[in-house]
């Protein structure tokens, strides 16, 4: 077994042809990757709601860094805060005090750049697969012509193989095939940040493998950064390239950012041989049930 | 007989009959026996003397409201009209005032449903002007606008603009945060937010107030005409039948609006199933 535990560059290693590359532009973020360390910035970054008994802090003085193109997973019990620190990057919520930076700017407000897969899909029933996608596409590339769009969302759809369901609506398809269409309709819009809540907590064992393997394969090829809520460690440690882990809540912060340095692509089987892979698995399984057990739990 | 020995022939037309009467007859043969039911015993009523009030039987054995009953197209001009041509004119005051009230309903409770400020400044009014009755608002119809016809309009607009905006303006609060947090997150336009979002999420509800709606203007219409006179309308027709005491006549126009209230109410149901079916989701 080789496999080299150095953090390994976040440049794509395209080791296998691109099927849809003629396509598809290349990411232009690739070429100015180089103020890797001013990314995304979450800075000092607490969140306070006001509730009937008093303010209550949900988040409390947290900071990261992540660097263009990473796979970052998110992980901690439920309620400590992840959404709502996943929320305040993609701008649907804002912190109480401390910036999140993108490229330097402050983020006030949600927009397609970066892009969200929702926890429960958030497809519009009335609308086939294609249709919603299209309605991304359309909604960021307004100029562009119909064939154009049609042909991004065509191969969006191929991409997470549902060229067959196109034209299903959301009612007719499975929950796996839902979250197909999801995150076909965020990629299609090429966001800079791709924002996953816990895309798959819903899904069976074999989907989502089937599904962590596509997004996998899909990041590969296009390298956006992506930040991810798990519950599932074996997941967090298949697919990323960090893995933040938060304390509880109330005052949640991060107690803890793994490195995960696997080189890539990475093999799932291949991955589960390594012997550090179970060295990893305990120290975060020791985080979440020894140091930061839940309190009833 | 004849139904046996075409039984096994499924192409021919008078298998398929025969078929589709296996299928339907217990669906048709209760509301017809109870219809018969009811009219036999009313006619036992009136035929005892149990009540003033003729049987049935009187439309067709009277012999103005038998010409009625027969000649529903006929014309001599001014009120002098057949039953059809009253009850058409007064759907088309129908059709006026609920086509104005679904506009203004519409448009109204999309922005009462958006705006919450709006919403809270209006409320309080609307609450309170859907409880007065239609008759309440012919008088003041009639001294506000002069004339009988667009008064009758006006009545019908008041009477079914309510439920329109109601269930609209709910209809779109109702409206999942997700589906509008993926509009926040596309951006998208007003004009785009409005017709592949707000529209097509809030339709159930707007259809379930332009259903009810529908019912309601027909009812109102009946209403505003009796009190208004000189105009060509079934309700006008019976007040008029009745200062005249022909009664008969007004049973024979009560069944005509019977009839039509039930194809309005029909005909919305089947809108409703076709363009916003219920088991979206
Ligand atoms: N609008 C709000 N007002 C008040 N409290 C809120 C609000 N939104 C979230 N909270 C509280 O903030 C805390 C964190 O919520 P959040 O949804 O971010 O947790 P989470 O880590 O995503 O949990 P889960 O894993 O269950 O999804 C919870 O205790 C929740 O009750
Ligand atoms: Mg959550």
């Amino acid at each position: 077994m080789i496999l080299s535990y150095t953090h390994t560059e976040t440049k794509p290693m395209l080791n296998r042809p691109l099927n849809f590359a003629a396509t598809q532009p290349a990411l232009p973020s690739l070429k100015t990757a180089t103020k890797r360390s001013s990314f995304l910035t979450i800075e000092g970054v607490s969140k306070v709601y006001p509730t009937r008994k008093g303010p209550y802090t949900v988040l409390q003085d947290v900071n990261l860094t992540v660097d263009q193109g990473e796979f970052i997973c998110v992980i901690g019990h439920s309620g400590c805060g992840k959404s709502t620190l996943l929320n305040m990057v993609s701008g649907f919520a804002n912190p109480s005090s401390g910036d999140v930076l993108l490229q330097g700017q402050r983020i006030t407000k949600p927009g397609p750049d970066r892009m969200v897969v929702f926890q429960n899909y958030a497809l519009l029933p009335w609308r086939t697969a294609f249709e919603n996608v299209y309605l991304a596409v359309n909604a960021v590339h307004p100029h562009k012509s119909q064939a154009e769009k049609r042909a991004i969302v065509r191969d969006h759809l191929a991409m997470v193989g549902l060229s067959e369901a196109a034209d299903k609506k959301p009612p007719q398809l499975s929950g796996g095939m839902r979250q197909r269409v999801s995150i076909a309709r965020a990629l299609a819009i090429r966001p800079q940040v791709l924002i996953l809540d816990e895309p798959f907590g819903a899904l069976d064992a074999i989907t989502k493998e089937e599904l962590q393997e596509e997004l996998l394969k899909i990041w590969n090829e296009h390298r956006c950064t992506v930040l991810m809520i798990t519950h599932d460690i074996d997941e967090a440690l298949f697919l990323s390239d960090r893995l933040v882990m938060m304390t509880n809540g109330p005052a949640a912060t991060i107690g803890e950012v793994m490195e995960i340095p696997f080189p890539r692509p990475r093999d799932r089987a291949l991955i589960m041989e390594d012997p550090h892979y179970y060295t990893l698995r305990n120290q975060a399984l020791d985080f979440l049930y020894h140091r930061f057990a839940h309190d009833d739990e | 007989m004849t139904v046996n020995t075409v039984r096994n022939a499924g192409a021919n037309p008078l298998g398929l009959l025969s078929n589709f009467w296996r299928k339907q007859a217990p669906n048709i043969i209760p509301p017809v026996l109870g219809v018969l039911g009811f009219l036999t015993i009313w006619q036992i009523c009136s035929s005892s003397g149990l009540t003033r009030l003729p049987g049935p039987l009187s439309v067709v054995t009277d012999e103005r409201t038998r010409t009625l009953l027969m000649y529903p197209f006929y014309d001599l001009g001014g009120l002098d009209k057949g039953l059809f041509w009253q009850t058409l004119a007064s759907l088309g005051r129908v059709a006026q005032g609920y086509s104005l009230a679904a506009l203004v309903g519409i448009s109204v409770g999309i922005l009462v449903g958006t705006q919450p400020l709006v919403n809270k400044a209006l409320d309080p009014l609307f609450q309170f002007l859907r409880m007065v009755a239609p008759l309440a608002w012919v008088p003041i119809a009639l001294v506000a606008l002069q004339q009988n016809q667009p008064a009758a309009i006006f009545v019908i607009f008041v009477t079914s603009v309510w439920p329109i905006l109601i269930n609209t303006a709910e209809g779109v609060r109702q409206i999942p945060d997700d589906y509008n947090n993926v509009a926040k997150v596309l951006q998208l336009s007003r004009k785009e937010y409005y017709l592949n979002i707000l529209l097509p999420a809030a339709l159930p509800y707007i259809f379930t107030g332009l259903r009810i709606a529908i019912g309601l203007a027909w009812l109102a219409i009946i209403a505003a005409e009796i009190v208004m006179s000189g105009i060509v309308g079934i309700g006008f027709f019976i007040w008029d039948a009745y200062q005249q005491n022909y009664v008969s006549e007004i049973i024979l126009a009560v069944a005509y609006i019977g009839a039509v209230g039930l194809l309005l109410d029909r005909a919305m149901a089947y809108l409703q199933k076709v363009i916003a079916p219920t088991e979206q989701k």
